[in-house]
């Protein structure tokens, strides 16, 4: 949409509006659909957003801390723990690495044994946590020389269950996208039909225009302002719902969990007032692109 | 320089021949009849004048410019500067009878606060001040022609087309349009008049230097003192 386009659409011309007559049916039915695609679009950004920070925050959280677990006798197992860390502490790429105190081993397994549990009497290997700086270990390397120095070590950098997470809060947000997109899409094809049964019921009256010397920017103009205010007000009725309807969601507190994520945070509140923006956009492309051929049969 | 010339203009419908070699010059200030049986195709040739229809043969030139190569909006132009009386009218029934005389001043964005005087004279020239607003099917056929008539001349064009501009009125009523028809005439428009009605076209002949256009068998001639 140029700037002048949107001049000539707002100005608009209080006479050229009264010379087509007004439609109830569809106009009730574009604002209606306007604003339920406006409210879909609503959630589906709201998915796209929050699958993209867990994303993100996944991704980036489980890709820095790994743990390594050496098991090994007790009389073992100081020696080996200072083994393991001096060959930590010359990898390239680890930030920290730092042996788990027993009563910080022993606040870990609480939860599944309970706080009374004898650690002591049991054969639990020792953890120690690596942090990896910026661009990362060689995770393999790393493994072989522990393999070959310390028994029983085994380095966890929780890559096995991390990606398939990783992907799947990936692709739901590829999909929220989609989903926009397409959500445009059936919008364009709603006002396309919407603005064809306009022309098509108006036929005469633009034969007359025409024929009384109307320019096709004009006559297309009256249609066009017509079906974009529709669609904008239907969107942003439909854009203040959703938005309503995504706040009242339980939010998400410390459980961090992805159904109580799903929401907007900070600016991203500021996203959805795009939707009706986006959808007066669509519905004047649309409404001038069936104008134009419409009016290109009419000598 | 004629203001509306055809050249050897045919016109065919779908393949069926109309009009064929037709030449006229309508030159300005002139005052044209244009008659011949019903389905002769007199609405064809004022069609083609004004660019509503674009002739299969031959070339139609209206201001000195060839109507077969003005882009859309130099035809919208052009229809400014024709005033045309439809057959049928043409109104939009939805708008009342001020509306629909001044569309061709709305379509082209002029000021309607300054052109307010200018329509209620024209609506007092031709006898409609009380009908103002009214909407047009609630007229009667003498109501509609005149509102028509003034509409084509609301922006002022240099050449009126009236195609059967006295079509379904009694013969006072088609007395008095055809006193308007005159009456821009001398104010110096070129008047091109299509009609069936011969005892119209006498009775003009005390009150106008007018030629007689005849469609006969496709063609346009000249009609002599017969009528
Ligand atoms: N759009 C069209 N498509 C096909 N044929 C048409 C079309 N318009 C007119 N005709 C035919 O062309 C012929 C001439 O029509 P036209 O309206 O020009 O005649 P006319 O002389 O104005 O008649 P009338 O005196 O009844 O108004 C008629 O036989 C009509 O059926
Ligand atoms: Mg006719």
């Amino acid at each position: 949409m140029k700037k002048g386009d949107i001049r000539e659409l707002l100005a608009g011309d209080v006479q050229a509006d009264r010379l087509v007559p007004p439609s109830g049916l569809t106009a009730h039915l574009t604002i209606f659909v306007s604003g339920a695609m406006a409210f879909l679009a609503v959630f589906a950004l709201a998915l796209s957003l929050a699958s993209g920070r867990l994303a993100d925050r996944w991704a980036d959280e489980l890709a820095r801390s790994a743990t390594l677990r050496i098991s090994a006798s007790a009389d073992q197992r100081a020696v080996l723990t200072e083994a393991a860390l001096a060959i930590l502490e010359q990898t390239p790429g680890v930030a920290s690495a730092r042996a788990m105190t027993p009563e910080e081993q022993a606040a870990l397994l609480a939860p599944w044994f309970g706080a009374s549990l004898p650690l002591d009497s049991l054969p639990v290997p020792q953890l120690i946590e690596v942090v990896a700086d910026g661009p990362g270990y060689d995770a393999e390397g790393l493994r072989l020389r522990l393999s070959a120095e310390i028994p029983g070590a085994v380095l966890d950098d929780h890559t096995r269950w991390r990606e398939p997470l990783v992907r799947a809060a990936g692709s739901l947000r590829t999909l929220g996208v989609f989903s926009v997109l397409l959500i445009g899409c059936a919008m364009a094809a709603m006002i396309t039909l919407a603005a064809h049964a306009g022309l098509a019921a108006n036929a005469q009256v633009i034969e007359v225009l025409r024929l009384v010397g109307a320019q096709d920017r004009y006559i297309a103009n009256a249609f066009e302002r017509r079906f974009t205010l529709r669609a904008l007000i239907g969107a942003a009725g439909g854009m203040a719902l959703g938005v309503f309807g995504v706040a009242l969601l339980p939010s998400a507190g410390d459980a961090d969990g992805f159904l109580t994520g799903l929401g907007f945070q900070g600016a991203g509140w500021l996203v959805p007032l795009l939707v009706p923006l986006l959808g007066a956009g669509v519905a004047f492309a649309a409404t001038r692109a069936a104008a134009r051929r419409r009016l290109e049969r009419l000598q | 320089m004629a203001v509306i010339s055809l050249e050897q203009v045919g016109y065919s419908y779908s393949g069926k021949e109309l009009l064929s070699d037709v030449s006229v010059d309508l030159s300005p200030g002139s005052f044209h009849f244009l008659t011949g049986p019903s389905g002769s195709g007199k609405t064809t040739l004022i069609k083609l004048c004004y660019g509503a229809l674009l002739p299969t043969v031959g070339r139609v030139r209206a201001f000195d410019a060839d109507l077969a190569a003005l882009d859309r909006d130099q035809t919208a132009l052009l229809r400014r500067r024709v005033g045309v009386v439809h057959q049928d009218c043409r109104f939009l029934d939805h708008l009342p009878l001020a509306d629909n005389i001044a569309l061709p001043l709305i379509v082209s964005g002029r000021d309607m606060g300054q052109e307010n005087t200018n329509l209620t004279d024209l609506m007092h020239w031709v006898g409609l001040s009380a009908r103002a607003d009214a909407l047009p099917p609630e007229l009667s056929g003498g109501e509609r022609q005149r509102a028509a008539l003034a509409r084509a001349v609301i922006m002022s064009p240099d050449v009126i087309l009236a195609d059967e501009p006295t079509g379904n009125v009694d013969w006072d009523m088609s007395q008095r349009l055809l006193k308007l028809l005159v009456e821009l005439n001398r104010m110096g428009k070129t008047v091109l008049v299509a009609s069936h009605d011969l005892a119209l076209i006498r009775a003009a002949k005390n009150q106008v230097q007018a030629r007689v256009l005849r469609i006969s068998e496709k063609r346009l001639q000249l009609a002599g003192a017969d009528l």
